[in-house]
């Protein structure tokens, strides 16, 4: 599948400068981690690599990325000041460098997030204009273009359970663009990672955050 | 999408007698479900806010996030109006409001990335000039950002619209190739001429290195957008004239992408070597940041 879609993802996002992948994406990557953890993370450890940890100063993209997870869309006018904000609200954020990989791409960021008792990680990186790729999700290796609305779903690896979503999926007649599953083990921890058209209502998530087997469900959508 | 290069578009536009912006507005609206309406709609906001950030760089005396540029959008639009100018006033003005946008993405203003940031100035810089040369209304423009995206559109799924991954042909080269292919529509030509002016105008830029001073979406980006401006316009007359690539455009592009594969790391936004590895750049990345980029 092409990365890039259609008009809009050549011309655009609207955005506060200066850098597109360093700025706008790296705020899109802030923003689905944020999704991913579902709250304002108390803590944020962000690990950078490649052209992201040589220029993050000069391009924004720390304030960019904290940004994101502050939950700020690519044009809000705060991105220049989310670090500050990020202090105000009192989530703490820690910059590391990451070691070179050239089998990274060369923006590329890890970010793990923890909330209470709980911890998330998402790396992902910015290809261009803006647009990202998630590339794992809680050391679940994935394939995202965040392009779409994308439900990220964790649960127990057992019979049924993937059936099970699909089929609450389609009864809202949904339709899925692309799907992906991995699992730790057998009968373990699994990810189940679905591209949708449109974003499932609210009711349509209740429903599968109710099965058994579902641990939660969060949404990562196109900004 | 029914193109995957440009070549097929060509064909696909050929074959239905229409113009590239409207093969490309049909096709996103097959691929999204959107009316027409709204998707042209929604190009008319980018190009609203497009054409704000061109007026605020000519208008306000613009400072950027280091301090090491501004103010020159308004020195060359003010030099443009004395009438004198060699590239002629038009031109001119393309190159001043290229420089605008880039200004104020500089100073972390609002802009609409085409295709990137570091390259947002030459579609703005070329279509507002238009609009003054040709007399063309916004309508017309907002169309013709149909014609840059399906350029780029083909760009960015065949080689590269990023800095790091591809150096700066991937990012000024791009939005050049897309606005020269926008400037032929919008002047009348053909959507064959149109493709040749993309691969005229992105062969003069091939190689173009990602060489940040400091980090910065600054220098060279900001005057590499004024110069895109007139290399599309340039481009798109000599298409308009029939003067052809002998290589395809989509080899150029494929040329662009291998060219981009093998680019040191240095020279791809890494700010490690180019125009950022000299005396004076790096005393200028000392003097914005200290000591800190040594802790980093």
């Amino acid at each position: 599948m092409s990365s890039f879609r259609h008009s809009f993802d050549i011309i655009g996002p609207v955005m506060i400068g200066p850098s597109s992948s360093h700025t706008a994406g790296a705020a899109r990557l802030g923003r689905s981690a944020r999704s991913i953890c579902g709250a304002q993370p108390e803590r944020a450890e962000i690990m950078l690599f490649g052209s992201f940890a040589k220029t993050y100063k000069g391009h924004g993209t720390d304030v960019a990325l904290v940004a994101g997870l502050l939950d700020f869309e690519t044009h809000d006018s705060r991105i220049p000041r989310s670090l500050k904000i990020a202090e105000e609200v009192g989530m703490e954020v820690l910059f590391r460098m990451g070691k070179p990989n050239p089998d990274l791409h060369p923006n590329t960021v890890r970010i793990r997030l923890t909330q209470g008792e709980r911890a998330f990680e998402l790396m992902g990186c910015s290809i261009g204009g803006g647009a990202i790729e998630i590339l794992e999700i809680n050391q679940f290796k994935v394939k995202i273009t965040a392009a779409y609305p994308t439900l990220v779903i964790p649960h127990v690896d057992q019979f049924g359970v993937v059936a099970a979503v699909t089929a609450i999926l389609s009864k809202y007649q949904l339709n899925i663009s692309a799907m992906e599953v991995a699992r730790r083990g057998r009968g373990r921890e699994a990810l189940m990672v679905i591209g949708m058209d449109e974003r499932p209502s609210q009711e349509a998530v209740q429903e599968i955050v109710a099965l058994e087997a579902v641990h939660d469900v969060s949404i990562i959508t196109p900004s | 999408m029914r193109f995957n290069n440009l070549a097929e578009l060509i064909e696909l536009a050929e074959k239905e007698s229409k113009p590239i912006y409207e093969i490309m507005i049909e096709e996103h609206v097959r691929e999204t479900g959107e009316t027409r309406e709204k998707v042209v709609a929604q190009m008319t906001e980018s190009f609203d806010v497009m054409m704000a950030s061109v007026q605020r760089g000519l208008k306000e005396d613009i400072k950027s996030f280091s301090g090491l540029t501004g103010g020159d959008a308004k020195r060359v639009y003010e030099y443009a109006q004395q009438g004198k100018t060699l590239l002629g006033k038009q031109a001119t003005e393309a190159v001043a409001m290229a420089l605008s946008t880039s200004e104020v993405n500089a100073a972390m203003g609002l802009v609409v990335a085409t295709p990137t940031a570091g390259s947002c100035g030459i579609l703005p810089g070329v279509l507002s000039s238009l609009s003054g040369s040709l007399g063309l209304e916004k309508e017309q423009l907002v169309l013709g950002m149909f014609t840059a995206a399906a350029v780029g559109y083909v760009v960015a799924n065949n080689a590269s619209i990023s800095g790091a991954g591809g150096g700066c042909q991937a990012e000024v080269g791009s939005a050049t190739a897309m606005a020269a292919a926008a400037a032929v529509e919008l002047a009348g030509g053909s959507p064959a001429q149109a493709i040749q002016a993309a691969g005229l105008a992105l062969k003069n830029v091939l190689g173009l290195v990602c060489d940040p001073v400091a980090g910065l979406v600054e220098v060279p980006c900001i005057i590499r957008n004024g110069f895109g401006s007139v290399l599309a316009l340039a481009g798109a007359d000599m298409a308009l004239a029939g003067v052809r690539s002998v290589i395809p455009p989509d080899e150029v592009i494929m040329a662009m992408y291998n060219i981009g594969k093998v680019m040191p790391v240095e020279l791809r936004e890494t700010a490690m070597g180019g125009l950022a590895d000299t005396p004076t750049a790096r005393k200028i990345e000392q003097q914005i940041y200290g000591n800190e980029l040594n802790e980093a």
